[in-house]
């Protein structure tokens, strides 16, 4: 197999280069080759060819667009990811103009200004007016949309009120989630202490851990409309908690306590009215790269009403079943310990 | 170096005769351990030409397993062994091929292959140079560069696979053997390859500044060097001043894996066991993997700015439009990109505060790279375009580089780069701005220099076949994927089967694997051009563009050890007189003085 593919390709090859020989010498007996008047062809020929590219791109590039809006994310679930929406959709159609002129100008001056014998080039090596004008002009569009950014930036990252907090722990390749119970602290935990039966490693010493529960399976659920503040920590390697529906993102990094905040505004039985797939589930997807079964660690994440919320949270596994730790020798708990940097 | 300095102008086989006798060249020294720059340059160009070949298989190995998740491919089994066993790619290797695809294209071809070839070629003979400043180190760092590229290619066919952690190896999954197989012996091998690289670019680096600031010949002033040469440059020093930073990195990641350090390791428990690092930080890490890892982009990109400005400046008959803007645009280029690492890393837990920073920073790097394609379109408007395959390439680089460098402002925003961070839409982005875009720029360049190269031409009518397919198939790979990306999939996945929301990408994805096949059969018919157009090619004339450049004064053909054989060509003006205004010729060369061309100087031209 392996030799005749082999075989096959040596022989194509030379038959190519006998067939090259005869072109080439046929062209050199014309007389054609390399002339001016060539190049003249080549320079139509791909100018128009720049023309049509250019035409069927973009006319390709606006279809596809239409076409595929509908694969693309749903609307946002979270309150923050709707003004994200609209700030992205803001940048795409400044892009887009952008992009039209530019693409359009490239391609019509590689057509237009092609040698084609009937004029010669303008010498024409400056103009500060008009270098300054470009200059200015998208700093000022850049820093606007910059700006506009970085106020819903500080407004993710700001400190919310009244919200509860929640712990998303990833190891190789799954997610645990951990409710901070009617005290709304997460106890403390020590990676030292992580065992079958306790895979957080929470300690049970901590009287804040009593009231903890965290999921068994890999689903996981958070009330409509409640304020979450998550933390997130990871066992092993780092990995990253991607809810593309909510328009968050945080990374897990061993080690060190991580944050992000969202309140969801969409439950899932909405959602699936809204985007008419009655099959539809929000998940939590790993967005770093952490090994070998990487793309298969994902959770189902379910928005419920408070009260079906509340319901669903007594199913859980209480931490308070949690045997106390055994003894372990000179630990310094770092893992709710230190601040993110 | 022993430089002969006769008076009479080049006869070439007399000079090329004396050659022989002055310096008793063998073929050991002529082609394998040579000292010519220009030598060294072929031997870049072949290497990272083989090496970009061996990029691309991995590519369409893992395309297909993207495009096609269900089929079986019988063929899988014969060509990678255990990883393809009964037709489907193993997942681990999967990562692995990703990973080394990423690190051969970015540091072997994009590097080291893009900057050791036109540095190489272009420096010495631009500025009117006999050789590099240090022949030997350009040696020594031609062949760490290729011991580099030997030691990454073996650890693709060891026992546990290469590297698969990504090309960032970001530990604690590269510096853990327990974390994936590919952290093993593979990881090692990695790190051993980039030591060597480091090390080659460093000394290609050192050798490309001193060169540009102590051989110039007389009359070449800053002002009057080609853009190549600033891009070449401003590229090295940006080298230089970053490469170090990822040996540290590379070096604190070596101590982790093998002397139990914990620079970057803490609170970690795996395969049943708590380590006992604690106190590092695998962010410390991202920080300095990123302060190489960003400029490092620009310094794949800058040369293939530096060769576009010259081709299109050459083919378009006409100066290019702003050359002081140019050089101040290289300039601010590389400055800013030395503080904008921190884009890479708006969602690893880094303080919001930093990430504001470096949004600012990201808007001011994007004004300078503004200014290059608008001063590009300033120069072909009113052209007299040749298009030549290589304008044709110089032409798709600023076409590239606009549609990649519009959807970096969104990934350059911080609060807008949460929700496609790590998605295919930053895959189709740095595929788009810095990938396909410097790949075109190095293409331009060797149709441009082949005859500079080799004295003979390229096949023009393969050139524009293999330039069409390439620009057609590269939108085609690269443009589909921005939906995916928007889509919500994630990159470095092996499959997109665990989340039914996307399976609507599949269509789509097959399309892709079709359009990264057609881009590989371009690649191919170049490669076919390429090595018959070397020993078969028409000959080249001495000057076949009308090129103003001093490279093309000395002796046509593989040229001579020196360069020039009477004295080095003494520099007059800048070198983008072309189409002046009053001039003979639509060309004035570097060598002509003002005393010639009374008719066209401007005035202060005198
Ligand atoms: C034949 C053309 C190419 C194709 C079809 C291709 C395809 C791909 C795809 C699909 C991925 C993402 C895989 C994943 O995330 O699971 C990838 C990764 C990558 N490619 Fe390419 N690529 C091509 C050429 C290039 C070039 C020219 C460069 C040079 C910059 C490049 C640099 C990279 C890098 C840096 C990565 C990231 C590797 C990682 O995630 O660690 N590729 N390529
Ligand atoms: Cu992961
Ligand atoms: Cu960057």
């Amino acid at each position: 197999m392996t030799l005749l593919i082999t075989i096959t390709i040596l022989l194509g090859i030379i038959v190519l280069a006998r067939l090259m020989t005869i072109v080439q010498l046929s062209s050199e007996l014309t007389g054609s080759s390399d002339s001016q008047e060539e190049q003249v062809r080549h320079n139509n020929s791909n100018g128009f060819g720049f023309i049509v590219f250019m035409v069927l791109g973009l006319g390709l590039f606006i279809y596809m667009t239409i076409d595929y809006s509908k694969h693309l994310l749903p609307v946002s679930a979270s309150e923050h990811g709707v003004g994200l929406d609209k700030l992205l959709n803001i940048n795409w159609a400044i892009i887009g103009v952008v992009f039209f002129i530019t693409q359009i100008a490239l391609f019509y001056f590689s057509y237009k200004y092609r040698d084609n014998k009937k004029h010669e080039a303008y010498f024409y090596p400056e103009n500060y007016k008009l270098e300054l004008i470009w200059t200015i002009v998208p700093t000022i569009v850049l820093t606007t949309l910059i700006i506009t950014g970085l106020k819903q930036w500080n407004g993710i990252f700001s400190e919310k009120e009244n919200s509860m907090n929640v712990q998303v722990y990833g190891y190789q390749f799954a997610w645990i989630t951990r409710y901070s119970g009617p005290d709304n602290i997460l106890g403390k935990s020590n990676y030292k202490l992580i065992t079958d039966d306790n895979p957080l490693g929470l300690d049970a010493s901590d009287p804040a851990v009593k009231d903890d529960i965290y999921t068994t399976g890999n689903e996981m659920h958070i009330p409509l409309g409640q304020e979450l503040k998550f933390q997130f920590n990871a066992r092993d390697v780092i990995h990253s908690a991607y809810f593309p529906h909510f328009r968050a993102q945080m990374n897990l990094v061993p080690g060190m306590n991580t944050f992000f905040s969202f309140k969801p505004t969409i439950t899932t039985a909405e959602m699936r009215k809204i985007t008419g797939n009655d099959k539809f589930d929000y998940v939590l997807l790993c967005n770093k790269i952490c090994g070998v079964a990487h793309y298969t660690m994902k959770m189902k994440v379910v928005v419920d009403t408070p009260a079906d919320f509340k319901a669903w949270l007594k199913s859980q596994k209480k931490a308070s079943e949690v045997k106390a730790a055994p003894p372990v020798s000179t630990l310094n708990s770092t893992a709710n310990g230190s601040n993110s940097i | 170096m022993e430089v002969k300095q006769t008076a009479d102008v080049a006869v070439e086989h007399h000079d090329d005769h004396t050659h022989e006798h002055d310096h008793h060249e063998t073929f050991l020294t002529k082609y394998i351990f040579s000292q010519d720059h220009k030598t060294i340059a072929k031997q870049y160009l072949i290497t990272a030409i083989i090496m970009a070949f061996f990029g691309m298989y991995m590519s369409l190995i893992f395309r297909l397993q993207l495009g096609f998740p269900e089929t079986k491919f019988a063929f899988l089994e014969s060509l990678i062994g255990k990883w393809g066993k009964g037709g489907r790619l193993d997942p681990g290797f999967y990562m692995a091929l990703v990973t080394i695809h990423g690190t051969i294209m970015v540091f072997f071809v994009l590097t080291g292959g893009l900057s050791g070839t036109f540095s190489n070629l272009l420096i010495p003979l631009q500025v009117g140079a006999r050789d590099m400043a240090s022949g030997f180190l350009n040696m020594l760092s031609f062949w760490f560069f290729f011991l580099s590229c030997a030691v990454m290619t073996y650890s693709v066919y060891i026992e546990t696979g290469p590297a698969a952690g990504g090309w960032t190896v970001y530990p604690p999954l590269s510096a853990l053997p327990q974390a994936m197989p590919g952290s093993g012996l593979g990881m090692t091998l990695w790190l051993v390859s980039m030591v060597f690289f480091i090390i080659q670019s460093l000394l290609g680096g050192i050798n490309y500044i001193c060169t540009v600031i102590n051989l110039r010949t007389k009359g070449m002033s800053m002002t009057r060097l080609p853009l190549t040469v600033w891009a070449f440059f401003i590229t090295a020093i940006l080298g230089v001043l970053t490469f170090p930073v990822l040996f540290a990195a590379a070096l604190l990641l070596v101590f982790d894996r093998s002397f139990g350090t914990s620079f970057y390791l803490s609170d970690i428990f795996i395969g049943g066991v708590a380590l006992p690092q604690s106190g590092g930080s695998p962010v410390l890490y991202e920080h300095l993997f990123w302060f190489l890892g960003h400029p490092e982009v620009y310094i794949i990109i800058l040369p293939a700015f530096g060769l576009t400005s010259e081709v299109l400046s050459t083919m378009g008959r006409k100066p290019i439009f702003g050359y002081k803007a140019m050089v101040g645009s290289l300039m601010a280029i590389a400055f800013l990109s030395c503080i904008v690492w921190g884009h890479h890393m708006f969602v690893t837990g880094m303080n919001p505060f930093l990430g504001a920073v470096f949004t600012f920073t990201t808007l001011l790097v994007a004004i300078p790279s503004a200014v290059k394609v608008f001063n590009y379109l300033a120069t072909l408007w009113r052209a007299k375009i040749q298009l030549t395959p290589a304008m044709c390439f110089a032409i798709g680089l600023v076409s590239l580089f606009i549609s990649g460098g519009l959807t970096g402002i969104i990934l350059g925003d911080s609060a807008l780069d949460i929700n496609v961070h790590d998605t295919y839409f930053v895959v189709a982005h740095f595929h788009v701005v810095m990938g396909a875009s410097a790949i075109f720029g190095m293409l331009a360049g060797v149709y441009h220099w082949f005859p500079r190269m080799f004295g003979r031409m390229m096949n023009k009518t393969l050139g524009y076949v293999h330039f069409w397919l390439t620009l057609i198939a590269v939108y085609g790979v690269f443009f589909p994927m921005h939906f995916i990306g928007l889509g919500g999939v994630p990159r470095r996945y092996y499959s997109n089967s665990a989340y039914e929301g996307f399976d609507v990408f599949l269509n789509i994805n097959t399309l892709i694997t079709v359009f990264a096949f057609l881009a590989a059969i371009a690649q191919v018919i170049f490669l076919f051009n390429f090595v018959y157009s070397i020993f078969k090619g028409k000959k080249a004339p001495q000057n076949p563009w009308h090129s103003n450049t001093l490279e093309w004064t000395s002796p046509a053909g593989p040229g001579i050890h020196g360069n020039w054989n009477g004295p080095i060509p003494t520099v007059y003006r800048w070198p983008y007189d072309y189409s002046k205004p009053g001039a003979d010729d639509d060309y004035i060369p570097q060598t002509v003085p003002y005393s010639q061309t009374k008719n066209s100087n401007l005035p202060g031209e005198e």
